[in-house]
């Protein structure tokens, strides 16, 4: 069904001798080139070669207008002597610690109060799913900007009840945790697919541990959360990869500079700093390797972990 | 194809709603249902006000005077007021609009590029026998997590060889390449669907693998197109990080780049034009989700694009 466990699958296979001649008509190969035609040009043009390229360049020290150095680890070495870069580095973890796991409780929280039978789902459906759509714009960065600012909507409301409120987006220590919140507000998303997964658990698992006389808390422990887990675990993947590579949201709410005090310097706002303003593309490209171990360690975490929590029926 | 899990369920429920209440219903629940169905929606409908809260005090400010937008919670506008449009819309080096065209244009093309070249490379996943079928769409699927941090350098410095810098080439040609490959997925889960009788019916009477992609999958595929239609063009509305490296000379900005300047060129006093041209640039991607609701959450539900 998802992304997630198709590449389970797949990765899994063993192939069987003599299963790829089965049902192989002549002729394919060649359609096959042609239909693929511009998928391998695209891998190799602008995925696998830019990859090599980019592990080369590396281990160079390179500003566009003179030929690439070699400099052989300097670069990387370097990266573990920056601490604007580790800096970043914890900001991104934060992040990513918090408002994945946040917007997955909320996802599926509403997910269960939006799945039996509930009238009107499609319109709660489609508004609480708007937010991710908009989430990712430069405009809703910009609207953020404003809630959390000084004179905001926050603090306006706050200032309701006599509190008085603070530049949530301009305090080093508040600052990252206005990200977290856009965050958690795109929560649509996966509660779309917390809810096709709620609806494949049959019915009468619920009415039979019902006459059993388990509660609704117990059910939702021995029963919603088991046979959700792949789900659960297929939302975590994606979320954490794409929480990584977060970018915009922190760009235009610190105007560009990871600021104050580089307490939203995510990990691929720094990356941009490094090689399309400072143009140092060496260095960039090592960043853009390190970015890539952790998130390819992360998901592998992941399915590691997965063995002893995810349980697939199938 | 998928099966509709929704069908069988539903009906089933519909059932244990419109019947007597079984004596599981009321062992469970020792409030009336209607009772807690009422609390239930209370709830939700207050949330769902506070997560549209934001979304709907940009539109009232956009449309109050600057001077008024602060300190004034409330969004029931006294006026309307359109001058932040007017003032919006020529407050940086070009008109709005020009912005405006330059998204359009990258999203048309990336549009027809993921159109063609996805559902190219997913006929021949999901229907052709090649060696090596298994090992490419492990790669596919692989591809579809690769950050694009990783290409982003080479690919820049790929470009700026080319001289495509400061022009759409390398927003769109990528798309004419299947870079997209979560489209590609997707349009194999749903070829897969498609019973293979009719295309081998196709084939005994003499269609070659072109005829039955364009005359048969295709024309059967029209909601896995509109998915990727609809969230390609989502996509590449909002997109902002390929667009600032690709895109730096302000006559090529596309809306997000030009939207984004705003916050460097113009003080305090420009929230209100800043609004206007912010609930400008959202209402495409507003009217896509209004027109093609059915298909975002098709789509995410089977394949978790966001």
């Amino acid at each position: 069904m998802s992304v997630v466990s198709e590449f389970r699958r797949t990765a899994g296979r063993r192939r069987t001798p003599g299963a790829a001649r089965t049902g192989t008509r002549r002729g394919d190969g060649k359609a096959a080139a042609v239909f693929l035609a511009p998928w391998f040009l695209g891998l190799g043009l602008i995925t696998v070669g830019p990859m090599l390229a980019s592990a080369y360049l590396s281990f160079t020290d390179y500003s566009l207008l003179r030929p690439p150095e070699w400099i052989g680890l300097d670069n990387y070495t370097r990266l573990f002597q920056d601490t604007r870069l580790l800096n970043s580095l914890k900001v991104t973890f934060t992040y990513v610690l918090t408002a994945v796991p946040l917007q997955l409780v909320v996802a599926l929280a509403l997910a269960m109060l939006l799945d039996r039978g509930l009238r009107g789902l499609a319109f709660y459906r489609s508004v609480f799913y708007l937010p991710s759509l908009l989430g990712g714009s430069v405009a809703v960065a910009i609207l953020w900007r404003q809630v959390f600012g000084a004179e905001g909507l926050v603090n306006a409301f706050l200032g309701l009840f006599g509190i008085e409120g603070k530049g949530w987006v301009s305090d080093p220590d508040t600052a990252l945790w206005t990200l977290v919140v856009l965050h958690v507000w795109t929560f649509g998303a996966p509660m779309i697919i917390f809810l096709a997964g709620l609806r494949q658990i049959p019915e009468m698992y619920y009415e039979a541990a019902a006459i059993d006389g388990a509660g609704k808390v117990r059910q939702f422990r021995s029963i919603t959360v088991p046979l959700l887990t792949p789900i659960i675990f297929f939302n975590l993947v994606l979320q954490v990869i794409g929480a990584f590579q977060s970018f915009t949201q922190a760009f235009v709410v610190s105007g560009g500079t990871g600021g104050p005090a580089d307490s939203t310097m995510f990990y691929t706002l720094y990356l941009y700093q490094k090689g399309f303003t400072a143009f140092q593309m060496g260095y960039a490209s090592a960043m853009a390797w390190l970015l890539l171990l952790i998130v390819a360690a992360m998901t592998a975490i992941n399915f590691l972990a997965s063995k002893y929590w995810v349980f697939y029926s199938d | 194809m998928r099966p509709d899990p929704a069908a069988g369920v539903h009906a089933s429920r519909a059932d244990a709603r419109h019947g007597k209440p079984t004596p599981v219903e009321h062992h469970r629940s020792p409030w009336p249902a209607r009772w807690r169905a009422f609390v239930k929606h209370v709830g939700l409908i207050t949330l769902a006000l506070i997560m549209l809260y934001p979304l709907v005090w940009l539109l009232v400010s956009s449309l109050k005077p600057s001077e008024l937008i602060f300190r004034d919670v409330s969004i029931i506008p006294t006026e309307i007021d359109t001058t932040n449009y007017t003032a919006g819309w020529t407050a940086l080096q070009y008109p709005f609009s020009r912005y405006l065209m330059n998204s359009a244009l990258i999203v048309l093309g990336s549009l027809v590029g993921n159109l063609v070249s996805c559902s190219m490379a997913a006929y021949a996943f999901a229907r052709l026998e090649f060696r090596g079928r298994q090992l490419w769409f492990a790669i596919m699927l692989m591809s579809i997590m690769l950050p694009i941090h990783v290409i982003i350098v080479p690919q820049y410095v790929l470009f700026s060889r080319l001289d495509w810098i400061n022009t759409f080439l390398p927003l769109i040609v990528p798309k004419l390449l299947a870079t997209d490959a979560f489209f590609i997925f997707l349009m194999v889960q749903f070829f897969r669907g498609i019973p293979k009788e009719l295309d081998e019916a196709a084939r005994l009477d003499g269609c070659g693998h072109g005829r039955i992609y364009l005359r048969i999958m295709l024309p059967l595929s029209m909601p896995a197109l509109a998915t990727t239609a609809i969230f390609t063009f989502i996509w590449t509305w909002n997109d902002f990080f390929s667009q600032l490296i690709f895109l730096t000379r302000p006559d090529m900005y596309t809306a997000p780049v030009a939207l984004r300047t705003f916050i460097d060129s113009t003080g305090q006093s420009s929230w209100g034009p800043m609004f206007a041209m912010s609930i400008v640039s959202l209402l495409p991607v507003f009217l896509a989700f209004l027109f093609g609701q059915k298909y975002l959450v098709k789509g995410i539900a089977t394949t978790g694009i966001k």
